[in-house]
């Protein structure tokens, strides 16, 4: 049966195009490869190959004609034992039917949750306008809130700073899981740039606890390599502005494999170490990250405030099936907590943690902008304003819900954190409350967060450019309306 | 075709240190370099011949296929031939043993097919269909498969070297003695994240195989214009990583590099290097007209040096087979290429519920209320 040798497309925008030149001719042999004209359009010229043998039986489409439109049949190809008397019987295209790539019959639909919502029930204008004056907001759905106890009653509490935690965690982990090792600058002989892996190298030796050169942006891809070798790698940064030179094998090696691949295969591996400013280091060593990593989907992004939570989060973060971005502070690493003394004490992922009840207002921060938050709760308290403070311990999921149920029942809120303010976290919240939340809102959402500025050496302007507790006490009192 | 093999014959990975005399200065220099030479072609057995002639025809005509669909707009985005390079991947593979893993950059088909991923998957894939080895979500650059030890297909140039640094990584740290292959163009070789994966296969001893595919041209960029040591083989010099230079084009001198290769690995000494002197007869993806390269040259290249008909040519002379014998094996595999052609077009696209899957391993909370 002859073939059709169809017009190629250069591109998947290209629609027609300029057969420039018929390379063979009427009677040619051809085989797989050869080529039998050129196409041009505006942009380029392609040699037409072709795909299967035969002989060029007839030529359907002159050299020269402008304007031919893909996929239309330009030559017939007769294959071994036909003759020209053959074409016109039925001809097959090359390669099947000459139709564009087609689309399902299902129309693309709105998927679950926000926008299936709003696409769906739309009440006139009038109903849903609700007037400013005398506005009421609905009851909170629940009031309380669920401050189900995460230690159970009884348990041992021990006085432990967040450097111990992190390091109990690790090793505790690393005895339940071969597959677990840590590596980084300085993890092992030096004992941690920070101290947070020491005495690491002493129990597991060399193999498990792996200097490497500095070499971020290599040793972050080897680890995203051993993950998909099977291992549990930890890798440490000495500091996340130098995960800067990892950021493609973060994002685009270790975020987006499993999606890629179809879920057949993923990256199970944690990246920790400090984040955000630490004290008079200047602008390329003061960043706070935790935006940054939340804008990314298959990341998981962790960021603990005390002892208990940054050991619990970080063993959940080891054996969680996903990339986790552990975003530590040097400050915090010395400061001590209560730890439950448990033989596996683990705090999940993306749920965020009551730190103060309160009624007035909501202030929801994270990491060391709980330091903030705290504080100025603190001495609202003695001004006669009753602050509920949300630590969110994870960034990414967020857990929105903690956040709306406490909101709903304030009707006011303030976040807390040290990162910029444009694109912030604050912003993503303030966002989702403004959906979610809108009609229990008498005060917009504020923010407070590191000043829009590169952070700065000189004492006294590095102080300024972070935020303080006064920033957070008058940003609640604002929302409050009081003076 | 090679452009500067050795002419040691026999080829040896003993290590040697050789000091030479600088002529101007006078000066002896010491080179730490440890100086490999490339092996004898192997011998290939008739079957090795048939082997390595069905595998490479596989990869031809698949991409041929591809190259098809793509212009009538089945397949969309970016895609990436191979042909012309078949030798280097199936090559390569004869050399393997179970257990070895293959991990490379975008120009990726024949490397799927060469692990012995099914035609249907990868074709699916391509066309952006559900039964695709992706479920249609990855495209020409991102498909893997963990049951072949094949992971990836990686859309960033150099972004697979450190991966397939840490596959080795994770064979060492249990003890095993498999070796990851690791490819990548003479494009990818100037990026730094390589030299920082050298470093560090060097210094732990890593088993892994650096295969450089070296085809001339990063894109449109011919491999003078971009390096200044255009000797690939000596990259890893500094790190003290062996090097050698293979004709990329006859598969036997790869397989027999492959062996060489793989046996240094697995006696502990770590990485090596492989330049594998090939061609693409094809621009850089589907929309390149190639203008940076004449059309002589390419021509020379095909009429001279075709991988394939190399080897058919020694399966017609020296194996004694008919060419109605070689016929059956081309029909074959027109067939399985057709197959999958077929498959992939009329395979329904992924449902919209997909859109939702595979972000994270394990169920997470979604948005609240």
């Amino acid at each position: 049966m002859p073939t059709e040798i169809l017009m190629p497309a250069l591109s998947p925008t290209m629609e027609e195009g300029t057969l420039a030149k018929w390379v063979k001719n009427v009677g040619d042999e051809v085989a797989p490869g050869d080529v039998i004209a050129e196409i041009e359009t505006d942009k380029a010229t392609m040699e037409v190959e072709a795909v299967d043998e035969g002989r060029i039986g007839k030529i359907l489409v002159e050299a020269g004609t402008e304007g031919v439109k893909v996929n239309a049949p330009i030559a017939i190809l007769l294959a071994e034992g036909e003759s020209e008397s053959d074409i016109g019987k039925s001809g097959g295209s090359a390669g099947g039917e000459p139709k564009v790539a087609t689309k399902t019959d299902d129309e693309p639909v709105a998927h679950s949750g926000d926008q299936a919502r709003s696409a769906a029930t739309v009440t006139p204008l009038e109903e849903r306008r609700v007037p400013a004056e005398g506005k009421t907001h609905p009851d909170p759905e629940d009031p309380v809130g669920d401050f189900a106890q995460e230690i159970p009653e009884g348990t041992e509490m021990v006085s432990t700073t967040v450097r111990e935690a992190l390091r109990d965690a690790m090793a505790e982990e690393m005895r339940r899981d071969q597959a677990v090792f840590v590596m980084g600058e300085e993890v092992a002989e030096y004992q941690g740039a920070y101290k947070i892996t020491q005495g690491l190298l002493d129990e597991f030796g060399a193999r498990r606890v792996v200097d490497t050169p500095i070499t971020e942006h290599g040793f972050a891809g080897l680890g995203v390599g051993a993950a998909f070798g099977g291992l549990r790698p930890i890798v440490e940064f000495m500091t996340f502005n130098f995960a800067m030179q990892a950021i493609d094998q973060i994002i685009n090696s270790a975020a987006k494999t499993l999606y890629m691949a179809g879920g057949q295969m993923g990256c199970p591996i944690v990246f920790r170490g400090p984040n955000g400013a630490a004290a008079r280091v200047a602008a390329q060593h003061s960043q706070d990250y935790a935006a940054w990593y939340s804008h990314i989907p298959g990341l998981k992004v962790v960021q603990p405030y005390s002892a208990a939570d940054a050991k619990g989060l970080l063993k959940s973060a080891i054996r969680d099936p996903n990339p986790v971005i552990f975003l530590e502070n040097e400050i915090l690493y010395g400061q001590s907590f209560d730890v439950p003394k448990l033989d596996d004490w683990t705090v999940p992922i993306g749920k965020a943690r009551v730190h103060r009840k309160g009624s007035d207002v909501t202030i929801v921060s994270f990491g060391i902008g709980m330091t903030y938050a705290v504080k100025a709760a603190e001495e609202l308290a003695g001004q006669g304003i009753d602050a509920e403070v949300i630590d969110l311990r994870t960034i990414r999921p967020m857990d929105m819900q903690t956040v709306l149920r406490s909101v709903k029942k304030t009707n006011r809120c303030v976040t807390v954190e040290e990162g910029f303010p444009q694109s912030s976290v604050g912003a993503h919240i303030a966002s989702e409350i403004m959906v979610h939340a809108f009609d229990y809102l008498d005060a917009p959402v504020l923010k407070v967060a590191g000043k829009d500025v590169p952070m700065p050496y000189a004492a006294n302007l590095e102080k300024l450019a972070l935020p303080s507790v006064k920033d957070v006490i008058d940003a609640v009192k604002a929302v409050c309306y009081r003076d | 075709m090679a452009g500067r093999q050795s002419s040691a014959s026999g080829g040896s990975a003993k290590s040697k240190r050789s000091k030479t005399v600088d002529t101007e200065s006078g000066k002896e220099i010491v080179r730490t370099l440890e100086e490999f030479s490339a092996p004898k072609p192997a011998d290939f057995s008739n079957d090795d011949e048939l082997r390595a002639y069905r595998d490479m025809l596989l990869i031809r005509r698949f991409e041929e296929k591809a190259g098809q669909l793509y212009g009538m707009g089945f397949i969309g985005g970016f895609c990436h031939l191979y042909i012309g390079q078949e030798a280097v991947v199936v090559g390569m593979q004869m050399a393997m043993k179970d257990g070895d893993q293959v991990i490379t950059g975008y120009r990726d088909h024949g490397h799927m097919l060469a692990t012995g991923m099914e035609a249907r998957g990868v074709m699916a894939e391509l066309t952006g269909r559900r039964s695709g080895y992706s479920k249609g979500k990855g495209g020409s650059m991102h498909m893997f498969s963990k049951e072949k030890k094949f992971y990836g297909g990686h859309g960033i140039v150099g972004a697979q070297v450190p991966i397939g640094t840490g596959l080795a990584f994770a064979n060492r740290y249990n003890d095993q003695d498999s070796v990851a292959i690791t490819y990548f163009g003479d494009g990818a070789a100037n990026q730094g994240q390589v030299y920082e994966s050298f470093n560090m296969a060097s210094l732990w001893k890593l088993p892994v195989i650096y295969v450089i595919e070296n085809n001339r041209y990063a894109m449109g960029t011919s491999v003078a214009r971009a390096s200044a040591e255009t000797d690939f083989s000596h990259r890893g010099l500094s790190f003290k990583i062996p090097g050698i230079q293979i004709d990329g084009m006859d598969v036997r001198a790869v397989k027999a590099a492959g062996d060489m290769a793989a046996e240094h690995c697995r006696s502990g000494e770590g990485p090596i290097i492989l330049e594998m002197m090939t061609y693409r007869y094809r621009g850089h993806s589907m929309s390149d007209p190639a203008k940076y390269r004449t059309r002589d040259e390419v021509q020379k290249m095909r009429s001279e040096s075709d991988p394939i008909e190399q080897v058919k040519k020694r399966l017609l002379e020296n194996h004694g087979m008919s060419e109605d014998e070689v016929k059956e094996i081309d029909k074959e595999v027109r067939e399985i290429v057709a197959d999958s052609a077929d498959f992939a077009q009329n395979d329904p696209e992924p449902d919209p519920s997909e859109l939702w899957t595979d972000i994270y391993a394990d169920e997470i909370p979604q948005v609240a209320e």
